[in-house]
């Protein structure tokens, strides 16, 4: 897959992480019992020398937790927080005061990768359902240090096939936005066109001249 | 005046005193860095991976170790640097996550490293200083002025390689 896709293309893929970043809101907002905001889904094909750049400064620190999500259209998910709104979460999940230590111990990495598990496993499930690929995610990893350095991490084995990185991000806040959250799909390559081949919007009609163009 | 440039993942770049060349938020990666004393001409690598044979066609140099290395060594030639002067220092190819059952996959930085050394060695170069592996990530700076290099990590204080 090349850098470009017309906005049909576009359209459908905002629309499947609108569905899968919707129940995993959804149920983040069960877990911590808290009114949880998404933003509109936002999909970017970048450069892979500009993608560390993605959430703003390389340099801030940030907690993420990193899946693998294996099956019919392989991806990673990656969670991003701040260090201050992950403790934040991890201690509304771990709702015991006597425990609610403000430093990034084993139990808050515990309760992080759990969030990390349960929101996947919502994402994944609707993804799947919508598309009809069957799809099931990894062991999540936690890593705390420069955004940067987790985003070159995890997307460094793209540049294996390519020179793009294809990002569905999705925003979510909570908690009169004490809780301010990235979390990004991203296909591996060959999976975008598995994606886009489910959703019957394969063939863009930019590319095809002389076939007929859906009408919206 | 000194002008700072970014060098993205998969970027090579090459100048002269007195830039500054800059990578933040090295993960996995590893920024090879050579330097003329003599004509006080630099340059960096930002390798995402280890080898070139992995990939179907290889549109960007800078990605795999073995052929970054090379054009980095062709360019910094071309502008009249000598082998015999040029200092080697890296930096980078940390294990950002921890798994259980830590799969080849997810050891890239440890290969990164491995590749990027073989490579140096088999150029015929001498890596003369290096702050590698860990699990923690790197911003990287290094002075053309000067060849100095600094590393910047969060929680630990400042290296000048």
């Amino acid at each position: 897959m090349n850098g470009n896709l017309n906005p049909l293309q576009l359209d459908a893929m905002r629309e499947v992480g609108n569905i899968g970043a919707g129940h995993a809101a959804t149920v983040l907002s069960q877990l911590l019992d808290k009114r949880v905001l998404m933003s509109v889904p936002e999909v970017s094909i970048l450069p892979l020398a500009e993608a560390c750049d993605v959430v703003g400064g390389a340099e801030q620190p940030m907690v993420g937790v990193y899946l693998r999500v294996f099956g019919g259209a392989p991806s990673k998910i990656l969670y991003l927080f701040p260090e201050d709104n992950a403790l934040f979460v991890a201690n509304l999940l771990i709702n015991d005061p006597e425990k609610c230590r403000n430093i990034l111990g084993e139990l808050e990495i515990s309760a992080l990768k759990e969030i990390g598990n349960i929101l996947t496993g919502a994402y994944v499930y609707a993804f799947s359902n919508f598309t009809g690929i069957d799809m099931f995610s990894s062991v999540p990893a936690l890593a705390f240090d420069m955004v940067g350095a987790i985003l070159n991490t995890v997307l460094s084995d793209l540049g294996e096939m390519g020179d793009y990185a294809v990002i569905i991000e999705t925003k979510l806040t909570a908690c009169d936005e004490s809780i301010d959250g990235h979390f990004f799909l991203v296909p591996d390559h060959g999976s975008l066109s598995t994606i886009l081949e489910a959703l019957g919007v394969k063939n863009g009609c930019q590319k095809q001249s002389g076939s007929e163009c859906p009408k919206s | 005046m000194s002008e700072t440039i970014r060098v993205g993942m998969s970027q090579i770049v090459v100048a002269e005193a007195p830039d500054v060349l800059v990578t933040l938020g090295l993960g996995s990666c590893v920024a090879v860095c050579v330097y003329d004393f003599f004509l006080k001409v630099g340059g960096m690598a930002h390798v995402m991976l280890p080898d070139s044979s992995l990939a179907k066609e290889v549109t960007t140099p800078g990605k795999f170790a073995d052929t970054a290395i090379s054009t980095l060594l062709t360019t910094m030639q071309q502008k009249g640097t000598l082998k015999e002067r040029l200092v080697v220092k890296i930096a980078g190819g940390a294990q950002m996550f921890s798994y259980q059952g830590l799969d080849q996959k997810i050891q890239i930085g440890m290969r990164n490293i491995n590749a990027v050394e073989e490579n140096l060695a088999q150029a015929g170069l001498k890596i003369s200083k290096r702050s590698v592996g860990g699990n923690i990530g790197r911003s990287v700076f290094m002075e053309l002025a000067t060849g100095a290099i600094k590393v910047k990590m969060l929680n630990s204080p400042d290296l000048i390689l």
